[in-house]
């Protein structure tokens, strides 16, 4: 449904994205991650045809965003950061004129406005001026606004920002309601967003992809090494001395050492081991005091600070 | 076409929602007025006086003409008035959606760029047409009172229509390079006074140099019309005007997309 090729884009010395290429299926819902300035809008940009890209290509249902605009943003509806919302206007007026310029026949344009507003819980505002809603409302108007014309691709910055939490889970339903009948990108740098919402993640940092998988695959595949975490009661030297003599052991570090002869450490194995019996049985040998010990599990947030670390460095 | 409708129709309400075209209509209207009474009472005197002279002298009183001497000088107030206002017509017209970023539903809808830019400005043609039509009123007096020659009001009406789309066709430009509207009334304004006053330096250069200045003259052009001269050169000269306006307007337009700026 959407084919990136090698995109990239400048705005005069500075490079927003360099080479992104990626393709999202008919009906999928995938995410785009980044920090802020990575280039997640900037592609949505490009992508809904408001500014054209310096190299590469990008289709949309099959048309060249930069040859045949009109046809792509006939088919994409579009959430930008801020909703485009007239403020003057009634919530009827707005999303009336909205669905008269994404080419809505005149003889449905009522039903599909009532069935977005429906879909977005904004029914009860309908003839108050949007300048008198709340930022969670308007947010609504402006997911409204992208679902009028029953687009076949939803393009969403950060379709959450400015929601209570209450709202928040109602738009994550919506969104992911969503799926199935229409293809969906949403950008966030808000990480459980991503995990909930998407079927796939594309991790952005500075202008480039690095990373693009489930957020169950990239939390399996980037995670390594299996690290337990253990709380123990003995000297700290003799403690880590004992562990890493234990076989299997990479490395041991210690987080936090307190005058009360309670330490914690980590401990660091390679993938598809398990050392928990191994070093239980060595603690209490040595007559030390298990406190705790549990096994971390990498979260998308790991991954994600991570694969931008790793990328800092690449770049010093 | 439909796009275009809904664009000049949403703008065209726009105005009328907010108070941007009351305020402007009134004091138009306000000031034009103030000026239509001092013209006419002054015509008024002077007929008087001349009727009681040629009274003193036992001659046929003179016939002066209302054309020349009242509705003239009152269309080139008028023109002038413009140049105050109609700045203030077009000023929030790109720069308000850029300012608030609904410019990007716009740029992202299927719409073109120059079917936005056409509805902008005749939605802005819409209120300027209210406010000279308004303005008719103030003939309508001449006609009960007086008896006027319709045919220089209505060719002087046509030059004021086309004058005005000249500055709002500039207007609009300026809109589009900025999003913030008092810079682009100010800049328009200046602009528009530059090409009004840009005739009146003639007198200091050479014949030559002097005409062609005087030929980009807005002002320069109107004259024939207020006299009820309605002569192609005038209108070509207007219609250009408008037409190099609306083209840099679509050449920013698509500069800021390129550019990526708002």
């Amino acid at each position: 449904m959407i084919e990136v090729k090698h995109l990239s884009r400048n705005f005069g010395a500075v490079q927003a994205i360099q080479d992104i290429s990626f393709e999202v299926q008919k009906g999928e819902i995938v995410g785009f991650l980044g920090p802020n300035g990575a280039g997640k809008t900037t592609t949505m940009r490009i992508l809904t045809g408001y500014i054209p890209a310096t190299s590469g290509t990008a289709k949309v249902a099959g048309f060249d965003v930069q040859e045949q605009s009109l046809e792509v943003r006939k088919r994409i509806g579009y959430m930008p950061e801020n909703p485009p919302v007239y403020a003057d206007m009634t919530v009827d007026q707005y999303l009336n004129f909205v669905a008269k310029i994404k080419g809505v026949d005149g003889k449905v344009r009522k039903s599909k406005v009532d069935e977005a507003m429906e879909k977005v819980g904004i029914t009860d505002v309908g003839k108050r001026l949007i300048k008198h809603l709340s930022k969670g409302y308007r947010q609504r108007v402006g997911l409204a606004q992208a679902l009028v014309h029953d687009p076949e691709v939803l393009i969403l910055d950060e379709p959450t920002i400015g929601l209570d939490p209450k709202q928040i889970r109602e738009v994550r339903t919506l969104i992911k309601g969503l799926a199935g009948q229409h293809t969906v990108i949403l950008s966030t740098h808000i990480l459980p967003e991503v995990s909930m919402t998407c079927q796939r993640v594309i991790i952005i940092n500075k202008g480039k992809v690095v990373a693009e998988d489930t957020p169950d695959n990239l939390t399996a595949r980037l995670a390594g090494n299996e690290r337990l975490v253990m709380e123990v009661e003995g000297p700290a030297d003799a403690v880590t001395q004992t562990l890493q003599a234990v076989p299997g052991v990479q490395n041991i570090s210690v987080d936090r050492a307190n005058g009360d002869g309670r330490i914690q450490l980590t401990v660091e194995s390679s993938a598809g081991t398990d050392l928990r019996k191994e070093l239980a049985r060595t603690v209490v040998n040595n007559g030390w005091g298990l406190l705790e010990l549990r096994p971390v599990e990498m979260s998308l947030e790991d991954v994600f600070l991570h694969l931008v670390t790793e990328e800092e460095e690449v770049a010093n | 076409m439909r796009n275009f409708a809904a664009i000049l129709e949403r703008e065209v309400k726009s105005y009328f929602l907010s108070p941007l075209a009351y305020v402007v209509i009134f004091f138009f209207l306000a000031v034009s007025g103030i000026f239509f009474y001092l013209i006419l009472s002054n015509f008024v005197e002077m007929s008087l006086r001349a009727t009681m002279q040629a009274q003193m002298y036992r001659m046929m009183p003179p016939k002066l003409n209302v054309n020349m001497m009242a509705i003239r000088p009152m269309l080139h107030n008028m023109a002038l008035f413009a140049l105050f206002f109609l700045p203030l017509v077009t000023m929030k017209l790109y720069a308000e959606e850029k300012k608030t970023g609904t410019i990007e539903l716009l740029m992202t809808s299927p719409v073109t760029d120059s079917q936005v830019m056409l509805g902008k400005y005749t939605a802005a043609l819409v209120l300027y047409t209210v406010m000279l039509a308004l303005t008719f009123v103030y003939m309508i007096f001449l006609f009960i009172y007086g008896k006027p020659e319709l045919g220089p009001i209505l060719s002087g009406y046509l030059g004021l229509f086309l004058l005005g789309g000249a500055y709002l066709a500039f207007g609009l430009f300026f809109s589009s390079l900025t999003e913030n509207q008092i810079i682009a009334a100010a800049s328009t304004f200046a602009f528009i006074l530059l090409f009004w006053a840009i005739g009146w330096v003639s007198g200091f250069v050479s014949a030559s140099v002097g005409r062609v200045l005087e030929y980009f003259s807005l002002i320069e052009h109107f004259d024939d019309f207020a006299k009820g001269v309605i002569d192609t050169k005038h209108i070509v000269f207007y219609l250009s005007f408008i037409f190099m306006g609306l083209f840099l307007t679509y050449i920013s337009i698509q500069s800021a997309r390129w550019r990526g700026a708002k």
